[in-house]
């Protein structure tokens, strides 16, 4: 009987505990879906063809956030520029070039730094170097320059990741058939891996376009008459734009906040989606 | 030959660009140094170290900062580790296959929310919403700042708690079932132990992740660097390292004391990140071997 009760104990016991594990889920999954729908519920009625295409107007409570748009999408795109070659290339080294010793230990090492460092301290050192030491001042080079170092540890882990899924024996074959080692990645190795390294790609390009904190002191600016003219100018940018507004604008309508905040989801999750997108179909259709 | 001679070219720029990773973290380092360091000079040990943020009348002391980044992450992790881990355990142990395909593009959804966006909600609606529930005369607290901050910990904790979970064998939680445990009494007592170090590594990243976290904090928790008198600390304005730095740097002028202080800031912000990842590293380092050990 007793063995009975302790049995009838212990099943009440998992009942409840994998129910509360399902509640914990529920209430972690829940707010996220929440939010986005409000957000889009609220946002919505702002969006129309003047909100994404024109200048602000009346201290930015009124007409389009053009200038911020413009901004993110120029920011991304400078990060772009640097972090992907670099990034890439760092990740085949990794991945087929290094031997593990103690340097490429380092290296490591060196990557899981850069991508535990403060958002902040990322934007004190681009002030330092890039903005004051190399004299680019507050602009998009130089924010750009930050978010790229910033990107770079996404790019590289998930590029070697990419890397090693393909299956040593394309490898062996490759060389075997008298191809080089560049040869055998450039032909075999990279394009086999591709969809992995542009799922990476995008993710970090899609961090570095919701970034604020490096970008306050590199290159975002409160408000701007005109679009930028060249790399060398400060720019607006939607992410530092939300802040602003959500803090510093006395009066600021909330429709048009929640419009802003609304097109930086759009820009940042549909990068999402489309490195999913890209997951999946390229899974769907591995032959390995 | 021609091919010989490019590819010699071809594997220096990749090696090159390699060890980038370690020129560039010598270089933040360098730089935070070179602006941060002067503040020793500046500031007397006693007072960089001292109770009292006020930086237009000239007082420097970052206590008041570290205890507001340490309360404001002590409370996150309160409420990231339940949940991620919680959230973790129920995707690698017990969600069917169709919860699991809905459930983990929500968490990247999560990870994917820029944190100025969180901050953004966190005045508009999770501020308001604590003032009155908690009846508090303002909604921009450490507790605030600590509840999104734990949603922003989350995807991080869950991720690699799920990585972790998910390297456990099959044949333990087999084993426990043949034992005649039940599915509960498997997860507690077998996977989850087994997974225990990958399980703290997601933790300390999930403590990265929320001492350097600078938009949301910043927006949230009302900015005001001062010393708790009591344990009602969490539900009054605090300021963290990261939004001083941010909500300051913009308006100093350079090469100032207070500029400098920044800076020192930063180090302090970079030491405390540079401690966090690699003991979190090495955790995963010596969980990987265990589980090779056992499996071989």
């Amino acid at each position: 009987m007793e063995n009975s009760e302790a049995a009838r104990i212990s099943r009440r016991n998992a009942l409840l505990g994998v129910n509360l594990l399902r509640l914990i889920t529920l209430l972690t999954a829940l707010p996220v879906i929440g939010v986005i729908v409000y957000i889009i519920v609220r946002g919505a009625p702002a969006l129309s063809w003047e909100f994404i295409s024109a200048m602000p107007r009346e201290g930015m409570r009124a007409g389009g956030i053009l200038p911020a748009i413009m901004g993110t999408f120029y920011l991304t795109l400078g990060t772009a520029v640097f972090s992907v070659p670099l990034g890439v290339a760092a990740g085949i080294y990794i991945a087929e070039y290094a031997p593990d010793n103690r340097a490429t230990r380092l290296v490591r090492i060196a990557i899981i730094n850069l991508a535990g460092i403060p958002s902040v301290v990322y934007g004190l050192f681009g002030l330092g170097l890039f903005v004051l030491f190399l004299k680019f001042g507050t602009s998009i080079l130089a924010a750009s320059l930050t978010l790229s170092i910033m990107t770079l540890p996404v790019i590289i882990s998930t590029t070697e990741e990419a890397l090693r899924q393909v299956p040593n024996a394309f490898r062996v074959v490759s060389t075997s058939l008298g191809a080089t080692r560049w040869q055998t990645i450039q032909r075999i190795t990279l394009p086999q891996a591709m969809p992995g390294v542009i799922t990476g790609v995008i993710l970090g390009l899609e961090r570095a376009a919701g970034e604020t904190a490096p970008i306050m002191f590199t290159g975002a600016a409160f408000f701007l008459p005109l679009l930028p003219q060249s790399p060398l100018d400060a720019t607006m940018a939607l992410p530092y734009h939300i802040f602003v507004i959500s803090t510093s604008v006395p009066g600021m309508p909330v429709e048009i906040q929640y419009g802003t905040v609304l097109v930086l989801l759009f820009f940042v999750l549909g990068m999402n989606v489309i490195a999913t997108l890209i997951r999946n179909r390229a899974r769907a259709r591995r032959q390995w | 030959m021609e091919t010989a001679k490019g590819e010699r070219w071809i594997t220096w720029i990749i090696k090159i660009s390699g060890y980038s990773s370690i020129l560039f973290v010598s270089l933040i380092l360098f730089f935070l140094a070179r602006e941060g360091f002067p503040a020793l000079g500046e500031v007397p040990l006693k007072d960089l170290f001292g109770a009292r943020w006020y930086p237009i009348e000239g007082y420097f002391g970052i206590w008041p900062l570290i205890f507001g980044s340490v309360l404001v992450t002590v409370g996150a992790l309160l409420i990231g580790i339940p949940f991620g881990i919680g959230t973790a355990v129920y995707l690698s142990e017990l969600a069917p296959a169709w919860i699991k395909n809905i459930l983990k593009p929500i968490i990247e959804i999560l990870a994917g929310l820029p944190s100025v966006v969180l901050g953004f909600l966190g005045i508009q609606l999770a501020a308001p919403f604590f003032r009155q529930f908690l009846n508090l005369p303002t909604g921009l607290t450490a507790f605030t700042g600590a509840v999104l901050l734990g949603f922003i910990a989350i995807p991080t904790i869950v991720s690699i708690s799920e990585d972790a979970l998910n390297t456990v064998p099959s044949t333990y939680r087999h084993g426990a079932l043949a034992l005649g445990a039940n599915h509960w009494q498997t997860i507690w007592g077998v996977t989850v132990p087994a997974a225990r170090s990958g399980l703290l590594t997601a933790v300390m990243l999930g403590v990265g992740r929320s001492i350097g976290e600078t938009m949301a904090v910043m927006m949230v928790t009302g900015n005001a660097p001062v010393l708790p008198r009591s344990l009602n600390a969490l539900f009054l304005p605090a300021r963290t390292m990261t939004a001083t730095i941010a909500s300051e740097m913009g308006e100093v002028a350079t090469g100032s004391m207070h500029y400098h202080v920044l800076f020192f800031i930063g180090i302090v912000l970079f030491g405390i990140s540079l401690a966090v990842n690699l003991t979190a590293s090495s955790l995963a380092l010596r969980s990987r071997k265990r589980a090779e050990r056992l499996l071989s």
